[in-house]
């Protein structure tokens, strides 16, 4: 087997430079690349252009960039719950292209099945749509849209093993398999790493073909967004 | 007049037994708790759930197991998970039923508005976009005028459109309506002690009234 493994998230992270695109996992705060987020923080790359469905809070995950200035322009669906980010937004110091949320994890989607573009029917009629080729498909309009172009992606699985083979848990599998497979270069941390046949084959979500770098997070916060409890 | 919960009631009765329905962040959320015991159904997360239950208990509550709004949830007996790409691919290939979400404003041809202020507030489309692109029917929650007293049931939206002509039925505080294919708002009930003259005060595009217009009925 090929040995994916690095010693830690400096070490995975090592070479990403000011100005590269970069695409985050996770949902909200569900199943986020905690480690390396704290070791680009720790680099201090600026410029960067990060892709991820949400932009953290103010205080955890990609929140704690943008307090660092390091991100120059975000592509996500969503990004309420974080006023630095609204406050930068609003101040013209953060370029942000806000998209619907299958086109985000389409285009990663894309990328990784090595097609440029597909069509989609999200943002017809809307501003998402201005600029973009339009097909009509049996009497329906479609949007073109490509491919992400990104050097790296950087995802957290619940387990995985040195050949870079990966399994999620629950609702943090969300963005992490599809940006997994379209990065260029692939970063993945993971709360427990293990030997290859430790896993079961056929409960892997993202075969190791598509992991450059894998390594075992030494702490996970998991900070929670939104607790709540049924009475 | 309704309250937000009497608003969740109402569409609660609007779900078809055996359907998968997507519910929106605020009053979509609360019509999960007024699905009537004789109706089966399956409600989808698109950040990767179908089979969403209720919220957990203190000593279930899991990191890993978050909806669409990102609070914390359960999961029922035949639940299954997966990715984003697969939750928005069945979202756009119409195996989701209904669809219900909030708004700030729909156009009597169906257009909605809820993504974005310009100026004011950018938080994003999230999944509205793609939700109400593809979904077989899209059912509204909200309140009928905003909080400057204007009617958010207008001629034409005048905010960022998240779709186009594709709402199919309103339930406000006041009132039950559905759209026209041809366009317009069609009342269909009142809310308890609601006169029709107060449902035409607080709509401002094209309302269609019908004969007599009953009082909705709640059990």
């Amino acid at each position: 087997m090929i040995n994916k493994k690095v010693a830690n998230a400096e070490q995975a992270i090592e070479d990403v430079m000011d100005g590269d695109t970069l695409l985050l996992g996770g949902f909200g705060l569900c199943g986020i690349p905690e480690n390396c987020i704290a070791a680009l923080v720790k680099k201090g790359v600026t410029n960067l252009t990060c892709v991820s469905n949400n932009a953290g809070v103010d205080d955890f995950g990609i929140g704690l960039m943008l307090h660092q200035k390091q991100v120059k322009k975000m592509i996500s669906s969503y990004v309420g719950e974080n006023a630095e980010f609204e406050r930068q937004l609003l101040s013209g110091e953060l370029d942000v292209e806000l998209i619907p949320q299958g086109t985000l994890a389409f285009r990663c989607m894309a990328a990784g099945y090595g097609m440029p573009a597909i069509y989609t029917p999200a943002g017809i009629g809307t501003e998402v749509a201005i600029g973009k080729e339009v097909r009509n498909f049996k009497g329906k309009d479609y949007l073109l849209e490509e491919a992400f172009d990104a050097k790296f992606a950087m995802v957290k699985a619940w387990k995985g093993d040195t050949a870079g083979n990966l399994i999620f848990k629950a609702t943090s599998r969300n963005f992490n398999t599809v940006m997994a497979m379209a990065g260029k270069i692939t970063i993945a941390e993971v709360e427990e790493l293990v030997e290859p046949g430790e896993l079961d084959p056929n409960q892997i979500h993202v075969p190791g073909i598509y992991v450059h770098r894998i390594f075992q997070g030494d702490h996970y916060e998991k900070r929670i967004e939104k607790k709540t409890i049924s009475v | 007049m309704l309250d937000k919960e009497g608003i969740a009631k109402r569409i609660a009765q609007e779900i078809q037994n055996n359907s998968y329905v997507n519910l929106g962040i605020g009053i979509p959320t609360l019509v999960a708790n007024y699905i009537p015991k004789d109706i089966h159904v399956c409600f989808q997360s698109e950040n990767g759930l179908l089979g969403m239950g209720p919220f957990p208990k203190e000593s279930e509550v899991d990191p890993d197991l978050i909806n669409a709004g990102k609070q914390t949830i359960t999961m029922l007996p035949g639940a299954a998970l997966f990715d984003s790409a697969m939750s928005f691919g069945m979202i756009h290939a119409q195996k989701i039923d209904l669809t219900i979400l909030g708004a700030m404003e729909v156009s009597e041809m169906g257009d909605i508005a809820n993504w974005k202020i310009p100026g004011k507030m950018v938080k994003g489309m999230g999944g509205a976009m793609d939700l109400v692109a593809s979904a077989k029917n899209i059912i509204v929650a909200m309140q009928h005028v905003n909080k400057a007293g204007e009617s958010k049931l207008l001629p034409t939206c005048s905010l960022p459109l998240t779709g186009i002509q594709c709402v199919k039925k309103i339930v406000t505080e006041l009132a039950v309506l559905s759209v026209l294919p041809e366009g317009g708002f069609k009342l269909l009930e009142r809310a308890p002690g609601v006169s029709v003259e107060t449902i035409k005060k607080a709509t401002l595009g094209k309302l269609i009234i019908e004969g007599e217009i009953p009082e909705m009925a709640f059990d």
